[in-house]
């Protein structure tokens, strides 16, 4: 399976993506890892008429800590974040989340802005980011804007983003060694969750259980009222959509959020 | 455009198309065959290579966006004499292929796990394979081979030209 054709442009810094971006037009897209886009513009479901490769940026390539907050750079990898030693001590469950993204190959090319940016209902970053809460940061024409993450992904390959911007940097608080769980089911050890639930102080995350990454609100208010674990994780999939398809009904989805919901609880908890 | 890459340790500059991915490059452009082309959907890793150091499935990956990269394919591990490195020896001491399809890429692959993880257990092992599917199902032979070419030191863990890059 080959691209349609598309003009390549890379660039090697933020002023020169968005002077670019500005150039191509609406039909150009920002290639970051490719490992999601190529494989959708290999099926002809993406046709860009160029594509403009920010994967040399090396200016957002980094884990820092700002404040009470850990910044990460938008091109910087899973792979990357997986090893980094600031997220490690700061926010232990992003680079354990990363490290069961796909498999090593896919790792070592995807990029954090990428999976934040494609807005995937079933990705695992964007779980453990919406449970972790904090920031988005986009850049665009007009110059810079923060978006919290609750108001981010916004249905199926739908962001709060505009296509003439750019994901820059993504703000989570700092957790410290503070209670996490993440609990992810696959046919494989580490694939696309069929579902998974992020459990960080008191919140809860769902991949794949609606059109986006979405919270579980109704666990969430539950633990907030001092129901226990067992009563709150029971209520996970209140409010989702989740989908039927050849690896689960959507009953059966319900059942794995709140299955996995409990775990994850338990694990922060314990 | 114009590409300039270094395959195998050779610098190449070649003309190409920017919807030419790196596994055609491979294959077509330089005449390297042993990169396969299986799944085309960034599933069964036979078309794995390293790219600076760190496995990539070739099939999803632009030739382009690697301008300026170091490539390494099966062709470029073994010596200038036809000494095998330490991963290919292994697989051959272990009988880690059958019909041998998804061997170039399970070789490359492995090499990365090493890199990573000088000393995998099994288990280790079976997760850093995990992208690389073996459709006559050897996966046994293949983590032992792995696990013997671990014992032959670092050199197991790198592709020739990072050693050279490290001299
Ligand atoms: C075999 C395979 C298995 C996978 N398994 C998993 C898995 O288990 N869990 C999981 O979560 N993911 C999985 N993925 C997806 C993987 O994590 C992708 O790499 C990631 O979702 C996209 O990141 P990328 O850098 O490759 O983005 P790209 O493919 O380059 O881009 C994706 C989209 O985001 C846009 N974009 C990229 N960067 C930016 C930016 N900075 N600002 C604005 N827009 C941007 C692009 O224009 C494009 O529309 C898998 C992928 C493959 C191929
Ligand atoms: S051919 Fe590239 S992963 Fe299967
Ligand atoms: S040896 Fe036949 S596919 Fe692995």
């Amino acid at each position: 399976m080959i691209p349609a054709p598309f003009d390549y442009v890379k660039v090697t810094s933020v002023e020169e993506a968005l002077e670019a971006l500005a150039e191509h037009g609406e039909d150009a897209k920002l290639l970051a890892g490719g490992h999601s886009l190529l494989p959708i513009m290999k099926l002809r479901l993406a046709v860009p008429t160029a594509l403009i490769d920010i994967s040399g940026i090396s200016e957002l390539s980094y884990v820092r800590v700002e404040g009470d907050e850990v910044a990460i750079g938008a091109t910087t990898r899973h792979h990357e974040l997986e090893r980094s030693a600031v997220a490690l001590a700061e926010v232990p469950l992003l680079p354990h989340v990363a490290g069961r993204v796909g498999d090593p190959q896919v790792r070592h090319r995807g990029t954090l802005g990428g999976t934040v940016a494609h807005s995937d209902p079933a990705s695992d970053l964007p779980t453990a980011l919406l449970a972790l809460g904090g920031t988005v940061v986009v850049q665009g024409p007009a110059g810079r804007r923060e978006i919290p993450v609750t108001e981010f992904w916004l249905g199926f390959f739908e962001t709060a983003l505009s296509p003439d911007e750019l994901v820059v940097e993504i703000r989570v608080p700092r957790t410290g060694a503070a209670g996490w769980g993440y609990e992810k089911f696959t046919r494989r050890e580490n694939d696309w969750p069929i579902v998974a639930a992020a459990a960080v102080q008191g919140r809860v995350a769902l991949a794949n259980m609606a059109g986006a990454v979405v919270r579980a609100s109704a666990t969430e208010a539950a633990l907030a009222g001092g129901a226990s674990i067992a009563d709150a994780a029971a209520l996970a999939d209140e409010g989702t959509s989740p989908n039927s398809d050849m690896h689960a009904d959507a009953d059966y989805r319900r059942h794995l959020a709140r299955l996995l919901t409990r775990r994850a609880l338990e694990k922060a908890a314990a | 455009m114009k590409v300039s890459i270094t395959v195998n340790g050779e610098q190449r500059t070649d003309e190409v198309e920017p919807r030419l991915l790196l596994a055609h490059y491979l294959r077509e452009t330089c005449g390297l065959r042993a990169t396969n082309v299986g799944c085309d959907t960034t599933s069964c890793g036979a078309c794995t290579v390293v790219v600076d150091g760190l496995s990539v499935k070739s099939c999803t990956v632009l030739a382009v966006a690697t301008d300026g990269s170091q490539v390494t394919t099966l062709e470029g591990l073994a010596g200038p004499d036809g000494e095998l490195h330490p991963m290919q020896a292994a697989f051959r001491a272990e009988h880690g292929l059958q019909c041998g399809f998804c061997t170039p890429g399970m070789v490359m692959a492995a090499i990365g796990v090493l890199a990573d993880n000088p000393d995998p257990t099994d288990r280790e092992v079976r997760e850093g394979l995990e992208g690389n599917l073996c459709r006559c199902t050897g996966y046994h032979n293949i983590v032992r081979a792995v696990r013997t070419a671990a014992q032959a030191g670092p050199a197991a863990g790198q592709v020739p030209q990072a050693q050279e890059v490290e001299a």
